[in-house]
Order: structure tokens, then sequence, then C-alpha cells
């Protein structure tokens, strides 16, 4: 796993700067605010909506805040939201996955029906709706982002569990009188961690933008605390006279969900390559050929 | 082949029955009725109200006149447009909505198929290059910056369109061609890939080999094959699609659905809210049954077992 990873991250120089892009948005998330001296709170009353400058180094929006500092806020919501909703889709789908696929028949039949008709679900809608039954909570809002994104892990984790169910050791599990629970957990989910991993990546993204599509159509995120999307909305409404205040968060929402799936999609290519050799990856993306060029 | 379509069809009706019972019930557990304002309403008011609307009787006869409610057509009244029903508002925006989604399905397809197939043609070539390169952007771009940024370059700063609301044609230019971009894109990618895929085989092989033209090559023997991938593609595009034109119709301005939607989600008009899900579940279902049939129709595996 450790030689996929530094492939797929470190291969090719898009790979590294996309790396080191996500690198440096976790450390502007992580010390931005202290980093430019401006509360994101603070109103600075001498540059009400100035461009970018010396002091402000993103320009400030409409009532004088530092954008610089707000947009790091905004990266800190946006990642977490992206972590903890990652988390709880892998919670939910790595078992669903795992449990279909151990049971097999017609449990597994109905089960990935039940995935299959999901996916016919406008779930945004979904969570949209669920802010508004039970208001705008940012837990909640966390819980139902996640509970929405399980689909496709719960899908890769089942095919990988078919392929491993009749493997010995699992077989050998079952001849010890090992409960289902225990082969489910102590057998079949490390033995498809892997696979889970790598279409964790690709949740990432995906959650970073339900996230900040939410929070733009005033759903989500709510002030005082704010996350790109609620800046992308900020900024729309002002961008005639200020430009800057839309340019800088849409460029680090873009850039950076652009970065994960690219990534995402490189530890898919690579981790095929590894497991299954070059036929897999044919009926995908055409792959770079960066294993010759590594020697 | 009528079995498969039976298969779909039946788990599309059950889809949308389970999505019609969740937002039902999600509705009906929110804490704090529909008449919660700011003054509280003296309880016999308040109690005929919750009459008026039979909100008083029990939950599980609610959800029953509900379905039966749904089933002739009727999504109630709206809670805070007291004298529309939920059907008329979205009578009024239907039109505008579809009009914007259908125009950006076809540009997409035309545009995405164009370019993918001229693309996958010539792996290698300047076009593709070209091509994936603005697809690998059009992808990146979500809706919420790409409307915005439409609107401040060809609005604000070109001034060669308006920046929203209707009117005249050109309020319908950006609208959709801003919710296409990123389909256009997918379906690019997509139709490339699988055109490339689909030109290493041996009956493609066989038919260069009989002398046939290039156009007849592909329009006969590599699309068929390679469009598979793109039409089953089309069922989740749809659910995609209509996400972006909720943020469309928000940035542009545009008096559909998506708007009701997202005012309606803003100040808790729990039936309109309800009834705009309703109707969208409605719509990609039956889109996605669209997509099974077509699908079915093309490749033969379905066509002649099934």
């Amino acid at each position: 796993m450790g030689r996929i990873l530094t492939t797929a991250f470190m291969g090719s120089l898009t790979a590294r700067l996309a790396s080191a892009w996500i690198c440096l948005v976790l450390a502007g998330a992580l010390t931005g605010v202290v980093l430019s001296g401006w509360d994101p709170e603070l109103i600075d009353w001498d540059a009400l909506e100035s461009p970018p400058s010396a002091s402000h180094w993103f320009g400030t929006d409409l009532v004088g805040r530092d954008l610089f500092s707000r947009t790091m806020l905004g990266a800190q919501v946006s990642l977490s939201v992206a972590a903890v909703a990652t988390c709880v889709s892998v919670l939910i789908g790595v078992p669903f996955g795992a449990f279909s696929g151990l049971r097999g028949g017609r449990t597994d039949q109905l089960m990935m029906r039940l995935v299959d008709a999901l996916y016919a679900v406008p779930f945004i809608l979904i969570v949209i709706l669920l802010m508004v039954v039970f208001g705008r909570q940012p837990r909640l809002f966390y819980l139902a982002l996640g509970a929405v994104y399980w689909l496709d892990i719960a899908r890769i984790v089942r095919g990988q569990t078919l392929s491993i169910r009749e493997r010995g050791y699992i077989q050998a599990a079952r001849t010890l009188g090992a409960g289902r629970l225990g082969i489910l957990f102590r057998h079949v989910v490390p033995n498809v961690a892997g696979p889970a991993l790598v279409y964790t990546t690709l949740t990432i993204p995906a959650v970073i933008l339900a996230e900040s599509f939410v929070s733009f159509l005033g759903l989500g995120i709510q002030e005082p605390e704010t996350s790109w999307g609620v800046l992308i909305a900020d900024g729309t409404r002002t961008m005639e006279s200020a430009p800057w205040t839309l340019f800088f968060p849409a460029l680090f929402l873009g850039l950076t969900v652009w970065c994960f799936n690219m990534l995402g999609d490189r530890l898919r290519d690579q981790y095929d390559l590894e497991t299954r050799g070059y036929a897999a990856i044919l009926d995908g993306d055409t792959p770079e050929p960066q294993t010759e060029r590594r020697a | 082949m009528t079995r498969y379509l039976l298969t779909r069809l039946l788990l599309s009706l059950v889809t949308f029955w389970v999505i019609v019972t969740l937002v039902f019930f999600m509705v009906r557990a929110a804490p704090g009725g529909p008449f919660d304002g700011d003054r509280r309403l003296p309880p016999e008011v308040e109690a005929n109200l919750l009459a008026a609307y039979h909100l008083d009787r029990p939950l599980s006869r609610q959800y029953v006149d509900y379905l039966g409610m749904l089933a002739r057509g009727d999504l109630g009244p709206s809670f805070k447009q007291k004298d529309f029903s939920v059907g008329e508002l979205i009578r009024a925006g239907l039109p505008v909505s579809l009009g914007v989604g259908i125009t950006a399905l076809l540009i997409s397809l035309a545009l995405g198929v164009g370019l993918g197939t001229r693309a996958g043609l010539n792996p290698g070539s300047s076009v593709d290059v070209l091509v994936m390169g603005i697809a690998n952007l059009g992808l990146a771009l979500p809706s919420i910056v790409l409307a915005p940024l439409a609107v401040l370059c060809f609005a604000v700063w070109l001034d060669w369109l308006p920046a929203g609301g209707t009117g005249s044609l050109a309020h319908f230019v950006l609208p959709p061609l801003t919710l296409a971009l990123p389909f256009v894109a997918a379906i690019a990618r997509l139709t490339r890939g699988s055109v490339a895929e689909v030109l290493l085989e041996p009956h493609i092989v066989t038919a260069r080999a009989k002398g046939l033209s290039r156009s007849r090559i592909v329009f006969r023997h590599v699309l068929p094959n390679a469009l598979l991938p793109v039409i089953s593609f089309l069922g989740p595009a749809a659910a995609a699609l209509l996400t972006g034109s909720v943020v469309i119709e928000q940035v542009f301005e545009l008096p559909g659905i998506g708007r009701y939607f997202v005012q309606a989600a803003l100040n808790r008009d729990y039936t309109l809210v309800m009834g705009v899900v309703v109707v969208y579940a409605g719509f990609i279902l039956t889109f996605n049954l669209l997509v099974d049939l077509c699908y079915a129709r093309l490749d033969p595996r379905i066509r002649l077992t099934g």
C-alpha cells in the first residue's frame, strides 16, 4: 500500500503539485488565521471592500473583514466537514457492503437493489430537506452529508468481499466456529480496507462539493461560521464592485476539489494496476505510464 | 426484454414510494408546526387551522390521505403562500426549469459525444489534447463557481448577455450553457475512452478490412457500442443536472422550481419543499426508466435475453 500511495501522490509533476496544494490548504486551515494577523470577524473600518494589498492579502469583504483569514477559516470548516462526513460514510458503507457480500444470496440481492434504488435519489435534496426539517444544526449537517455518500464505498467493499469470501482463511475461521460478526470484522473488513481507502479519497471531494453547495444556497453552514460555499455566496453578491471576494474562495474550492479528484483517480488506477494488472485500467481512464519512469 | 423493463418499472415505483414515505414522515417529525409564527396563535384558532389542513387526524390517516392526494396529482396547499396550492406553484415554475434542463441536456449530449468521438478517433492528436484539457477544466469547476464567474464575465465585464431574470431569448443563453458545461466534459471523457477502446476490437478491424468507409464504420459500428457507457451515465447525470439547476436558477434569478425549492427551504414551507422533492424524484425516476429503455434497445445482451 505504501508504494501505491507514493506513486499515486508523488509519481508525476502534476501529482506532486496537487499534493503540495492540499498540504498548503491544510496548513493554511490550521495556521492561516494566526498567519495573517487579522481576526476573521474583525471589521477593519479603514479598508471596507478593499482590493488585495500588503496588509490584507486577499483584500476585504463588503464589511471590511479580512478575506484571507475568512478563506482559511472556510478551509477549516470545509475540510473538517469533509473529514467527518467521509468517516460517517465509511462507517456505514464498509459494514453494509461487507455484510452484503459475505451473506450472499437473497440478502445480498436485496441489499444491492436498495443501493441501486438509492442511486436514483437526488440526495442533495434529502440533505436540504433534513436541514429544513431539523433546523440548521452543524452537527446534523455533517452526519447527513456522510449518511448520503456511502453508496460507492458499499458497492466497492461488497465486490471485494465477494472475491475474498471463499478464501482459505475465511473458510478456516468458519470451520473453527467464528461467529458471523467475528468473521465480518476480524477477517473481512481488514482485508477490504485497501480498496475502501482508495474510494474514500474520491468521497472527500464529493463531500466538500456537497457542503459548499448546500451552504451556498444558505442552508448549510451559517454566519458567523463560514465555509467556502458561504464565502462564494457572499462573493457572488459583491462581485461587481469587488471581484476578489468571489475569486479567492472560488479558486480555493475549485483547485482543492480538482486536486483531490486527480489524486483519487491516480490512487485508484495505481491500486488497480498493482492488484489486477494493466487490463483493469484499460476499461477506465487512460493511465499515465508512471511506473516506467521511476527507474 | 419485457421482463427486464417490468423489473425496472417495479423498482422505480418502489423507490418512488420509499422517497414519498421518507419525505412525509421526515416532515411530520419536524419540531414545530407550520403555523408557529412570531406571535402565538390563540388555541382555538390553531385548532381550526389544524383541522382545516386535516393536521388533527392521526398520522397514519394523514399518510394514507397524502398518498391518495398524490395519486390524484394533488400536492396539497402551500403552508406559507396561503393563496396557492403547491401544484399551482410547481406548474408555474416547471416550464422554466424544464426548458433550461432539457436544453442543457441536449447541449451536453451533442457537444460531449461530438468532441469525445473526435478525440477518441485520434488519440494523442492535438484535438484530443485540447478536448481533454477543456474536459478536465469543465469537471473541475463546480456549478457554484462556474455560474457566478459566467455572470461576471459575460454580463458584467463584457456586457454581452443579461445577468439574470427572464424576458428575452438572450436570458436563456447563459443558464443552459453553464449548466451543461460539466456534463459536456464528463460525456466527452466517457465517449473518448470508449471510442478509443472499441476501435481496437476485432469487428472494427473486420469492417476496415472489408473496406467500409470511415463514416460508416464510425456511425454503424463504433458509436452504437461506444455510447453504452454514455447512456448509463445519463441516469446519475439527470440527478446531478437537477442539483446544478437549483444553483443556476438561484444565480440567474430564474423563476423555476429550483428557486421555489430554496425559498421554501429557507422559510420552512414544508408542503412546498415536500412537493418539489416528490416532483424531482418523479422526474428522475422516469428519466432513469427511459435510460434503461434505451439501454435495453441498444444492448443485444438485454434485447435478446432478459
